[in-house]
């Protein structure tokens, strides 16, 4: 079986592994607490922006040399930024782990060049661009801000135009100083690692990462005005769209909370995207694209998420029958053995994910960074198979009964809210 | 040279024509099974009379995958679903130009029951005529969303362009389809194109080699037999089209043709395409995007498509393009368009050596990590079986990719460079395609971005 190791380096920075010498790979990743929520509206997008810019070029590596370097150690290699961290991950052959290791530490402590910074705004306005074509068409981002308002957890993890097209690079630069401090990381492994050189590795390559500067404190937002590009209209009109998507978000269990595991469960038995309740009754009816209901957790709250997409003249009808289907629970609860079955579903999805080091890393380095607590596949196991019939009634009194906020993208005004 | 020690893969062939091929993984705790039976969306108009309209022909392999999982064997589909969920069974379906495929992955113990699930599905279908329309307003969900994704309708037509209206169909309904087809279409596309008869079955992961192989003796050995009328012939559509949409970015789709998968220079061939595409270093990545800053997403691609043999016994050769994908807002895609083209035209201009080595320990480093993955290696297992009829070792692939020189792609490129793309764009305006579309020409091209 695995093994779970954990060091903190005397800078600050934790170094965790979850250890198993049989796989063909290593995964390693820097998970950073550093997320939309964590910037104010003049760094709106700035924790995303600089996770583009760390490929960049260091003190020793060009741009290009860190590109090619990721690409001469083979793996798959990524980044990815959400409203709480940011992480740099790859997963490499055991041969490559001190190299790929000195590579992403040195990533760690960028150049963050004025014209590399000028090149890469045109490629997250791009990226915005992009997601604005793609179903749903913002209607995440703007349920969000609504729910949470368009600070904090509401604020869109790309930012706006308008703030990326006014960001400046001395802003980012203090950005990072605040928040790429070691203490505010995670250097976290798993699969074929070598955990002493590992450690012994980080240390080294870290020592100095504490002589950052400290940036003055940011400016609090005036919470009067609202950030630029930002829009809390709960109806995006999208001139174009065949179809009409409807996002809702109302409360859930966080990261750390011992409901989670009853209320992903419980989010299954209704909203799975095959064999759920919603699938039974909207898709393989038909009557829509895609009826679903997921649970989300942040480290110190949670969400409950349904997305419907449908033509915009059956979107009533369908938010009637979705609003039923959820109601059915909470007043009759859920049968034995339709549990034992999301129980059988999730506990063999959870052993095929944890095959591959790279998606054990995710939940590894992200828990960890959350919440200081490792949980082995088995653990995890356990904590889903001990879920019973009460945990799930608890849970859907708890989570489903609460005012979900709403937000409807389409082409026409056809569907009428309904909240 | 690395070396992945794995136990062979073998092979062995059912009377009625099915091709059992497994591999076993016994380092794993998960097992998968892919099975394809070909005949997938061109099968839809093989042999169609000429007053038959093809679109009226649209979406009937999905609509034929989709009626077969409404019921099969002893159970009805909530039933089914249940069955698979229990023993943690992660399963789907679906149709490709050439094939339908069935394809499930599950911890290993459950592998046995697991096939004998399959064969209830693809032998022992209900399609129960109440369910029909259900099962069409599902098609017609997915028709519309289509719609709204610019870069799925994109690589669509380009297909269609590419492959001409034949190959290049796609697997989506038409409004004209969601008329005229019938449950008698679904039951007779069923009976002709579900059978054994030149299907693959594959199978990876951790299990018992003699138990599997009982399995699917009792599972398949009886089952019917069939023949296959193959793929129609490419007949491309030359020249640009542009799609009008209000959308943010432009998208920009193009495609040339290229030799298939099983070609002798394939791999010099696909390196060059690495060289382009791969990674972060590659080509497009490198210049398009990182120097100029002027998209997010960029790429080029392989696709083949299989030799097959008609009714009369003719060989129709395997075919090959590629395909690549710039998305980019309107004022700077003209732009976008000409520095990708230019960068595929002049790949071997500057070829350094460093650029080949990266692109083969990427490939060295995937194949390992594939033996992480009895889905994945399940899939690669199936896929060379159909391709090139027999599955390439790893050990063989590895000595392939280990033995091309930078002189190989040089000597492909500079013979086979291309000399007209065919492009499809999206977006609120046009682009100017024919300087690129044949800049022997006029030399527009060049002085664009430098």
């Amino acid at each position: 079986m695995s093994e779970f190791r954990s060091v903190t380096l005397p800078n600050g920075l934790q170094v965790v592994a979850d250890i198993d010498n049989r796989g063909y790979s290593a995964a390693i990743g820097y998970f950073v607490r550093a997320g939309a929520r964590d910037e104010n509206d003049a760094q709106s997008g700035l924790s995303h922006f600089l996770e583009h810019m760390m490929f960049k070029g260091t003190a020793t590596r060009s741009a290009a040399d860190v590109n090619r370097e990721l690409d001469e150690l083979g793996g798959q290699s990524n980044a990815y930024t959400s409203e709480e961290q940011t992480v740099y991950y790859a997963a490499v052959l055991p041969k490559y782990q001190r190299r790929m290791v000195d590579l992403l530490s040195d990533m760690m402590r960028p150049r963050l060049d004025a014209d590399e910074f000028e090149t890469e705004r045109g490629v997250i306005l791009e990226e915005i661009a992009k997601y604005e074509d793609q179903p749903p068409f913002g209607a995440f981002e703007r349920v969000m801000e609504c729910c949470y308002g368009p600070r904090g957890l509401g604020r869109r993890v790309l930012g706006t135009t308008q703030s990326i097209e006014n960001m400046h690079v001395d802003t980012m630069r203090d950005y990072f100083s605040a928040r790429y401090r070691p203490e505010n990381m995670v250097l976290a492994a798993s699969g074929n690692v070598n955990f002493d050189d590992l450690v012994e590795q980080a240390g080294e390559a870290t020592a100095t990462w504490s002589d950052l500067p400290v940036p003055s404190a940011f400016a609090a937002d005036n919470k009067d005005v609202l950030p630029a590009g930002v829009d809390l209209n709960p109806r995006l009109e999208i001139p174009d769209a065949t179809q009409a998507y409807r996002v809702t978000l109302s409360g859930g269990p966080s990261m750390a909370s011992p409901d989670r595991f009853a209320t992903r469960l419980l989010a299954s038995i209704i909203g799975d995207d095959g064999g759920s309740r919603l699938f039974w009754d909207l898709i393989d009816t038909g009557r829509a694209e895609i009826a679903t209901l997921w649970a989300q957790e942040y480290a110190d709250t949670g969400a409950l998420f349904s997305y419907l997409v449908c033509t915009p003249d059956e979107m009533d009808s369908n938010i009637r029958l979705m609003n039923e289907a959820i109601d059915l629970v909470v007043r009759e609860g859920v049968k034995q053995d339709e549990l034992d079955q999301v129980i059988n579903r999730t506990v063999a999805g959870v052993i095929m994910s944890s095959e591959r080091p790279s998606q054990r890393l995710f939940g590894l380095g992200s828990h960890w960074l959350s919440c200081q607590e490792y949980l082995s596949t088995d653990d995890l196991l356990d904590a889903y198979r001990r879920v019973d019939i009460e945990a799930i009634e608890t849970a859907a009194r708890s989570y489903l009964c609460c005012d979900a906020t709403e937000v409807i993208a389409s082409a026409s005004d056809e569907p009428s809210l309904t909240s | 040279m690395l070396s992945i020690e794995t136990p062979p893969v073998q092979t062995r062939r059912l009377t009625n024509g099915m091709t059992v091929v497994w591999q076993p993984m016994p380092w794993l705790r998960t097992a998968s099974y892919t099975m394809w039976m070909p005949g997938g969306i061109s099968a839809e108009i093989m042999g169609l009379s000429s007053d038959v309209d093809p679109v009226s022909r649209c979406g009937l392999a999905s609509l034929t995958v989709e009626m077969v999982q409404r019921g099969a064997g002893p159970y009805s589909s909530r039933q089914f679903v249940a069955a698979e969920d229990n023993l943690g069974i992660d399963s789907n379906g679906s149709s490709s130009t050439s094939i339908t495929g069935f394809s499930a992955a599950m911890p290993a113990g459950s592998l046995a029951p697991a096939i004998g699930l399959l064969a209830d599905l693809v032998r022992r279908p209900h399609l129960p005529i109440d369910q029909f329309e259900d099962a069409k307003m599902m098609l017609r969900q997915e028709m519309l969303a289509n719609q709204d994704e610019p870069t799925q309708r994109l690589i669509r037509r380009l297909r269609e362009r590419q492959y001409g209206m034949a190959l290049g169909r796609s697997g989506v309904a038409s409004p004209l389809s969601l008329e005229s087809l019938t449950m008698e279409d679904v039951r007779n596309f069923y009976t002709e194109h579900y059978h054994a008869g030149q299907s693959i079955l594959a199978i990876a992961g951790n299990f018992d080699e003699s138990q599997i192989n009982d399995a699917i003796d009792a599972a398949f050995g009886d089952w019917k037999s069939g023949t296959w009328d193959g793929l129609p012939t490419p007949d491309p559509i030359d020249g640009h089209e542009h799609i009008e949409l209000p959308s943010s970015q432009t998208h920009i789709g193009f495609s040339y043709d290229n030799i298939p998968y099983g070609h002798p220079e394939y791999f010099v061939m696909r390196a060059g395409i690495g060289i382009l595409s791969d990674g972060m270093s590659s080509r497009l990545f490198d210049r398009v995007r990182e120097k100029h800053g002027l998209c997010y997403s960029v790429w080029a691609n392989t696709h083949s498509v299989p030799a097959s043999t008609d009714r009369e016994g003719n060989r129709i050769p395997a075919v090959g393009a590629v395909f690549g994908y710039a998305g980019t807002t309107p004022q700077r895609a003209q732009q976008t368009l000409d520095l990708t083209l230019h960068e595929i035209k002049h790949l071997c201009d500057d070829l350094e050596e460093s650029e080949l080595e990266r692109w083969k320990v990427r490939i060295q480093s995937s194949l390992i990590m594939e033996q992480e993955s009895a889905n994945s290696r399940a899939g690669s297992i199936a896929s060379d079986m159909f391709q090139i009829g027999r599955v390439m070792p790893t050990e063989e692939l590895e000595q392939i990719i280990e033995s091309i020189t930078l002189d190989q792609i040089k000597d492909y490129f500079q013979s086979h460079t291309p000399e007209s793309f065919r492009i499809v764009t999206i977006g609120p305006e046009p682009l100017a395609g024919g300087s690129v579309f044949d800049d022997s020409a006029n030399n527009v091209e060049g002085s664009n971005h430098e």
